[in-house]
């Protein structure tokens, strides 16, 4: 398991002096430079933590309770992809009594051998993703070392960690407490147990306990939607959830296949600001201009770095040692003018369409299904990527405004919804285009769900607890050219379907008044009434026919039985009682789908 | 084709004297009744034609709209142009419709055959029923059932009357006249505080004159106004006939109103209220009205005359600011149309009149002049002016 490191709490620890001498001059005590020393000290960071626990998400019980279950579960996910491992992941929520709770998730990733048990699980800032630009779910998270220290600080109680890397392997059992003020794992006990344990059916795993106060409530922002949604945006992993109230609920698997491993990169040479760029140049164990540019980064080669250093009047044979300020400057303007490839995509690991249509397939019971995937773009010299997904009608709330499930690098976001980036990109794009109703400056009402994904080797968070995306011109737009994609998808849908309705009214209606003019004209002229009735019901029949023939010619826009039928990001469900048995997986889908093509066309011709 | 119209109702007219005969205490017109019913299984024998062919179920209905009305200035009467609209079985807004007007047809075959007559709402039940194997009722309301009766008389070319359907009574008469109603003579100068109700058919089989002394007919708009005269016997004072219609007088009223002054010659004053109402019921008596113009023929009096309430009445006869009612942005628009109809374009002292209540600024209705005295209605402004002759025209 990873545990990432954290960047910003050496910011918060130089400011910490300053605020304690604001305090001071408040109580205007009239210390001296001499007295206010005194009082002058280190701060641990974990003492900081266990201070300011509400910038890892730990505010109150119920969301504290959430975040260490989703700290672990990260974590899980993470380590089992490294791993190349399909995952499971059970989770078990025990209620101890009305504010204490005992968590404990498993998953069946490669384990972690004994000496680092401790390192991982008990010290703050320990681990390997700080400074790497490669995509995964902890990258600035805190890891659940955080979780165990709030367990520890409200409960007294230690962590238990069993753990157990491989089949001939022994299971190590180890009790861990932390010490805040030293930053140091305390190790209480530690247990090995025989090779042949039953801990892990497939032989090894990692098992984390935690006891902790916390409050447990059903609802928007719970435990139960925070997995849900994860089994959504990670189809590939199985998950198992055992509730306070001590009931099972199982989210199976939908793709049998692991995504792909994403890989690091180096910097884009568009993303970088002048500061950056002549840090590195400072850093750079390069000595000629045009070996910094292709070595350093990324998607430039050598006739590209020609056309750079061209462009600001240097060779590629410039030496480092003589770029100063102003050749730095010139460079920069270089590369704002020179057109360079989007930076590789396969750093970048989306959950692509297909997946993401049978993750919200599996969990949504909606009508309509499209999904969108933009291609890679760049924000300040990240690479992201943005994919949209949206369910639509079924059995979705109608009256409510529409669903905005927000996902950074497969992690559900659950807090802090509308200062996300991806709500305001909902919130922007017109749906009233696509045949929705949408109030001044928010989210369209109706049964909807919105599924936004950011995957991007750095996710840009507004704060520490990773709760929303920050707002940057370039991932907005993505976001909202993703949802275009997928809206104008819908509006036809639904445009298809009103008229559809209309039609099929149309005929409803004639047929409803054929029986009794039928009955009239017998009664008034002696016309047989069921001749009468079935040479009218005839008629009615070919002028509805007639009607469905020209929106079939009547051009694109209402064209799009076959188009969307056609389409591989698209997906419609007739009959909303077969989901069950055929959802499992995509093969299913692709049945389906054929089968309301097929469907659709018999409709027409009873018409 | 108003001509022709004319013409056919003539001869039936003629033919309904002779052969009118009395059955179970009601007249009965057979060979007019053979004429309808006729009519109606025609428009159901070419519908079933049609339908088996594999055409397009559909029927004819004049246009019923000020479009389609003209005003004939020799005449001085509205009448009905040539515009018919197709109501068709296959078109989402009138296929209900279509439905609802067999259902009638169906009905008033039945009423001829029974040889009975009902009233509006009594056919709007009879056609009223649940459609099977739908939640849907043939008539959502009355009002649907009159709209679709009046489609059927001008497709039909037969007047309600010959549907066998009357409207519900309203409008009262009391005057030096008797009259025949179904066999039973009514003497109108005997009728109490109440009044004869004035029926809703006032055919010339049912209703007949058999004595009139009086010299002319006065009009008034409502229930009140009458009472006043007729408590005050002004009839009997002045020899006449006084009639109510209860505002927009019914099809009943007109038609016996014209019925007399036809037939015995009597000059009509109206006495109405003075606003854009109050003109258009003048107009109906006199010219038409523009939803029943193809029985304008039968029912409007060219003659009619329109002695008040006048707009100068505030000045002349110094009424007190009190009984003054503020024109609202309604009764402008509506003054302003009146003041536009080609009837009315013609006639300077009607423009004037218009024009001078607009510049008031105010309507007065006829009981403003109780503020003068109780009765000064019935013994000061009608007799000064049927004495000055002072009406609009």
């Amino acid at each position: 398991m990873e545990i990432a490191l954290f960047l910003y709490p050496v910011g918060f620890l130089r400011k910490m002096p300053k605020t304690k001498v604001q305090k001071k001059k408040k109580t205007r005590s009239n210390a001296t430079a001499e007295t206010m020393a005194a009082g002058q000290r280190d701060i641990s960071v974990s003492e900081f933590f266990a201070k300011n626990r509400h910038l890892l998400g730990f505010d109150n019980p119920r969301k504290a309770m959430l975040t260490a279950i989703k700290e672990a579960v990260d974590n899980a996910l993470d380590a089992c992809e490294e791993g190349g491992i399909l995952p499971h992941i059970f989770v078990r929520v025990l209620q101890i009594s009305e504010s204490r709770f005992k968590l404990m998730i498993r998953d069946n990733g490669p384990g972690i051998v004994r000496a680092q048990i401790e390192n991982i699980f008990g010290k703050l800032l320990y681990g390997s993703k700080f400074h790497r630009l490669k995509m995964s779910r902890g990258q600035q998270g805190i890891g659940i070392s955080a979780a165990g220290m709030y367990g520890l600080m409200t409960t007294g109680k230690p962590v238990v960690i069993i753990s157990k890397i491989g089949k001939k392997k022994p299971a190590h059992e180890v009790v861990l407490k932390m010490d805040t003020s030293k930053n140091r794992p305390t190790v209480i006990s530690d247990e090995e147990h025989p090779e042949d344990d039953k801990f892990f059916e497939d032989g090894h795993g990692t098992q984390v306990e935690i006891e902790l106060e916390g409050k447990y409530q059903k609802g928007r922002q719970s435990i139960d939607e925070y997995l849900e949604q994860t089994a959504i945006a990670n189809p590939h992993a199985h998950i198992t959830y055992v509730t306070p109230a001590n009931e099972t609920i199982e989210y199976p698997r939908a793709i049998e296949e692991l995504p792909e491993e994403p890989k690091e990169i180096k910097p884009h040479p568009k993303g970088i600001e002048l500061g950056t760029l002549i840090q590195m140049l400072e850093r750079t164990k390069q000595r000629q201009l045009g070996g910094f540019l292709t070595k350093d980064f990324c998607r430039v080669g050598s006739t590209k770095a020609r056309e750079i250093t061209k462009g600001a009047g240097m060779t590629g044979q410039t030496w480092i040692k003589t770029v100063g300020h102003d050749e730095a400057e010139k460079l920069y303007e270089s590369i704002q003018k020179t057109r360079i490839i989007s930076p590789n995509t396969d750093c970048l690991v989306p959950i692509g369409s297909k997946a993401l249509l049978a993750g919200l397939l599996k969990e949504l019971k909606a009508e309509f299904f499209a999904a969108s995937t933009r291609p890679p773009n760049v924000y300040r010299g990240n690479p992201f990527q943005i994919e949209v997904a949206i369910g639509y009608g079924g059995g979705l709330g109608r009256d409510d405004s529409a669903k905005v499930l927000r996902f950074a690098n497969r992690v559900p976001l659950l807090y802090s919804q509308s200062s996300c980036c991806s709500f305001k990109a909902v919130a922007e794009t017109s749906w009233k285009n696509y045949g929705l109703t949408q109030p001044k400056n928010s989210i369209p009402s109706g049964p909807l769900v919105v599924m936004i994904h950011m995957a991007s080797v750095w996710v840009p968070f507004t704060s520490e607890s990773k709760e929303a995306i920050a707002d940057y011109d370039e991932i907005r737009k993505e976001m909202k050219l993703a949802l275009q994609e997928c809206g104008r998808k819908l509006g036809t849908y639904l445009r298809r379907r009103k008229r559809m309705a209309r039609e099929s009214e149309r005929r409803s209606v004639f047929e409803r008044y054929i029986g009794e003019i039928s009955r009239c004209c017998h009664a008034l002229v002696g016309a047989d009434t069921d001749k009468l009735y079935k040479a009218l019901m005839k008629q009615a029949k070919r002028r509805t026919d007639e009607a469905d023939n020209q929106l079939d010619d009547e051009g694109n826009l209402l064209d799009d039985g076959g188009r969307l039928g056609n389409d591989d990001d698209v997906i419609i469900v007739d009959n909303l009682q077969d989901i069950p048995e055929q959802e499992e997986t995509l093969f299913g889908n692709s049945t389906k789908k054929k089968k309301v093509k097929k469907k659709s066309k018999k409709t027409r011709g009873k018409k | 084709m108003a001509k022709k119209k004319t013409t056919k109702k003539k001869t039936s007219k003629k033919m309904s004297k002779k052969t009118a005969t009395k059955t179970k205490g009601r007249v009965v017109d057979k060979k007019r009744d053979a004429v309808t019913k006729k009519k109606i299984e025609d428009l159901a024998s070419i519908i079933v034609k049609r339908s088996l062919g594999q055409k397009e179920p559909t029927f004819e209905i004049p246009t019923r709209s000020v479009s389609n009305m003209k005003y004939n200035k020799k005449k001085r009467i509205l009448e009905m142009g040539s515009n018919t609209q197709t109501r068709s079985l296959f078109n989402l807004g009138q296929s209900r419709k279509f439905m609802q007007s067999l259902l009638l047809a169906k009905g008033c075959r039945d009423l001829i055959d029974a040889e009975k007559t009902l009233s509006l709402r009594g056919m709007y039940y009879m056609a009223l029923h649940t459609i099977p194997g739908t939640k849907e009722r043939t008539f959502n309301d009355q009002g649907e059932s009159d709209g679709i009766l009046e489609d059927l008389e001008v497709s039909l070319d037969g007047l309600r009357e010959e549907l066998h359907v009357f409207a519900k009574k309203r409008g009262t008469m009391v005057g030096n006249i008797t009259v025949v109603d179904n066999g039973d003579e009514i003497n109108c100068r005997k009728m109490g505080t109440g009044g004869y109700a004035i029926p809703s058919i006032c055919e010339p089989n049912i209703m007949q004159f058999k004595e009139c002394s009086a010299s002319f007919i006065l009009h008034v708009e409502k229930d009140t106004v009458w009472s006043r005269f007729n408590e005050d016997r002004f009839w009997e004072t002045h020899n006449c006939i006084l009639t109510e219609g209860s505002g927009q007088p019914p099809r009943g009223v007109r038609r016996m109103l014209h019925r007399m002054h036809k037939e015995l010659k009597l000059p009509v004053y109206c006495l109405l209220d003075c606003d854009p109402w109050g003109h258009y019921i003048y107009s109906v008596i006199k010219q038409g009205s523009i939803n029943l113009a193809f029985e304008s023929e039968r029912m409007a009096i060219p003659d009619a005359k329109f002695m008040g309430i006048r707009s100068k009445d505030y000045d002349r006869l110094d009424l007190s600011d009190d009984v003054k009612i503020e024109l609202n942005d309604r009764d402008i628009t509506r003054a302003k149309q009146i003041a536009a109809y080609p009837w009315f374009e013609g006639k300077r002292e009607w423009q004037r009149e218009i024009k001078t209540m607009l510049n008031n600024g105010f309507k007065m209705e006829v009981e403003s002049l109780i503020t003068k005295d109780i009765s000064y209605v019935t013994e000061e402004y009608v007799p000064a002016r049927l004495k000055e002759g002072d009406f609009l025209d």
